[in-house]
């Protein structure tokens, strides 16, 4: 074969493997929704799980993901905007930053079973918070803030010198440089960031098994106030969320209709990170045009 | 004594520069946080998990290589039966059958979207890699035991749980981190080199071949050991398709068990401070230097890289 042959083979080679990924993923998402929309009914999003009986739902779980989610970004959005703006801004350059930088970079690559037991360690029995909201946030937040502060200092440092220098010249502080000027116009890759690490937060269970705990206790939705033992918004509460669920009736789980319920809450799971996603993109590309009246992100 | 008052007003902080100390504080507050973080689980995961050797007297080379593990009874000799090897096998085996699967499907995408295709590449490839990404694991685990089991289970025989299972749902897992990983690697391949090579009636798969992957092979091999980096540590997915036998795997579809996979098991079910729960936070400690030895690993290869 001559050297023009190969060249044909190869393309359609790189074709037929770029073709078979792009299958995966539509296999994997029909197959998702295929499945598990059909039972996706009222009384399944909303009803409570069983623990023996077919026709459970799956309220409570999809409920404490949220406030999982919301708790752990209300945690880790101001202390990861803080790292983030000192690794870009103030932190001079020696080992003690080089060193700062390899920290941040090796949590984010330990597993996040690991973090969960360090969760569960620490957050659980250390400081007697038990099975949890509060030591699942906690635990979420150690697995989501190296890469919130990854994703916020690479989008300050994205933004031009001259922007900071405009900003000196006028008489700011740097930190007033920082929060006027450098801030805003890091904004969209901030926000796309934060997104999609909400994304990743809610649907890790691996760091949240020992954690916020595989029990849901029975809630009262009638009664709001966060002191109550049953109030859904206790932060002591023990809660189960939708990707332990998942994970929880899959293995140990004695319900008749596991792949029933796991194939419904694996549907909602993913059209939610498909609306992550979505609005990661929409977002940000809304707000760097309303910044910037560019139509489309350079 | 109005020369005092400008003295003074010289000599006080303005307000300009309490707003940046303020600010600098603040910031350096956060970061001092995840530091205390970082060394807070190396910490207590160290310390709780080299309590086997030191509390319960284990000897560190029987951990690694026992293949019995049975913390609640002892041999004859009365040493205790923490044998980690079959997991550590069970950890290896799908983290290099995956990142052996997966490599030459990441190259061959990344190289369609940066040389043959770079339009569809970023229209069509970049949104499927991201979403691919952000699938939760324990959706990729239903789909493995739901999908992939069966599968495994009628092709191959056996019960379906097996390396092999864990195998196929790492690789679809690992598959777009590495990807896009060797996706920055060949966009940093300089254009002239392409052009050089093209200018000397190189075909375009010559081109790719002869040239660009060769020059970006410190890149690809970072990708691909990072992507087992996550393989390893992946719990969750693998937990719920490998069969959760302790045993040393014979063969890839007979069920194993992984680090990770023993870890969320077994947590629950024994007693802190005693020999078997110390004896799963070594397995902790194993999994939380793992990630640091494949980082040392990366850092070498890049160095590398840079110097050429």
């Amino acid at each position: 074969m001559n050297p023009r042959k190969w060249d044909k083979v190869a393309t359609t080679v790189l074709y037929m493997i770029s073709v078979f990924i792009i299958a995966v993923l539509a296999f994997l998402l029909l197959y998702i929704l295929i499945s598990g929309l059909p039972h996706v009914t009222w009384h399944f999003i909303t009803g409570r799980s069983s623990s023996f009986a077919a026709g459970g739902g799956i309220g409570i779980q999809l409920f404490n993901s949220l406030y999982l989610l919301i708790l752990s970004m209300l945690i880790s959005i101001p202390l990861s905007l803080g790292a983030g703006i000192y690794l870009s801004e103030y932190a001079p350059k020696n080992w003690l930053t080089d060193l700062i930088r390899n920290m941040i970079e090796i949590l984010s690559s330990l597993p996040s079973v690991v973090v969960g037991l360090f969760g569960f360690l620490v957050f659980s029995i250390n400081m007697k918070l038990g099975f949890s909201i509060l030591s699942g946030a906690l635990a979420l937040t150690v697995f989501n803030l190296p890469l919130l502060t990854r994703k916020v200092e690479d989008s300050l440092q994205s933004v031009h010198y001259t922007q900071r220098e405009a900003g000196y010249a006028l008489g700011l502080s740097r930190w007033e440089t920082v929060i006027h000027v450098v801030v805003p116009s890091a904004l969209p890759g901030i926000l796309t960031g934060m997104i999609l690490g909400a994304g990743r937060v809610f649907g890790e269970a691996a760091a949240l098994i020992y954690t916020a705990g595989q029990s849901s206790p029975p809630l009262d939705f009638t009664n709001w106030n966060p002191t109550y033992i049953a109030s859904p918004l206790n932060p002591l509460r023990s809660a189960e969320t939708l990707a332990v669920h998942i994970w929880k009736i899959n293995s140990e789980g004695i319900i008749p209709d596991a792949s029933a319920v796991s194939a419904g809450a694996s549907a909602i799971l993913i059209l939610f990170v498909l609306l992550f996603n979505f609005a990661a993109r929409y977002f940000g590309n809304k707000l760097y045009r309303h910044l910037t009246g560019a139509r489309e992100r350079g | 004594m109005k020369n005092d008052d400008i003295r003074a007003s010289l000599l006080k902080r303005s307000r300009a520069a309490k707003n940046e100390r303020f600010g600098k504080i603040l910031t350096g507050l956060c970061i001092l946080i995840i530091i205390t973080v970082v060394v807070a689980i190396f910490y207590f995961v160290a310390s709780k998990g080299l309590a086997t050797f030191f509390t319960d007297k284990v000897n560190l080379w029987k951990f690694l290589t026992g293949t019995i593990w049975n913390p609640g009874t002892t041999d004859a000799q009365g040493n205790p039966q923490v044998g980690a090897l079959p997991m550590i096998v069970g950890s290896f085996g799908v983290t290099f059958l995956a990142a052996i699967v997966a490599t030459p499907f990441a190259i061959g995408a990344a190289v369609f979207m940066t040389e043959i295709s770079p339009k569809v590449g970023r229209k069509v490839l970049q949104p499927v890699i991201e979403l691919l990404v952000g699938i939760p694991s324990v959706v990729y685990g239903f789909i493995g035991l739901s999908v992939v089991v069966p599968f495994v289970r009628r092709t191959f025989g056996g019960s379906g749980f097996g390396i092999l299972s864990g195998t196929f749902v790492l690789f679809v897992m690992i598959l777009p981190t590495v990807t896009s990983m060797t996706i920055d690697a060949l966009n940093s391949v300089p254009r002239n080199y392409r052009e050089a090579s093209l200018a000397l009636g190189a075909t375009r798969w010559q081109t790719i071949y002869k040239v660009v992957l060769r020059a970006s092979t410190s890149g690809i091999i970072t990708a691909v050991v990072f992507g087992m980096s996550r393989a390893f540590g992946e719990a969750l997915a693998v937990q719920m398709v490998i069969g959760n036998a302790m045993l040393l795997p014979s063969n890839l579809i007979s069920p194993a068990s992984t680090l990770t996979s023993v870890l969320t098991m077994g947590m629950g079910n024994s007693v802190m401070g005693s020999l078997s729960n110390n004896a799963l936070w070594s397995l902790a400690l194993l999994l939380l230097i793992m990630p640091l030895i494949f980082n040392i690993i990366i850092r070498k290869i890049a160095k590398k890289g840079a110097m050429r």
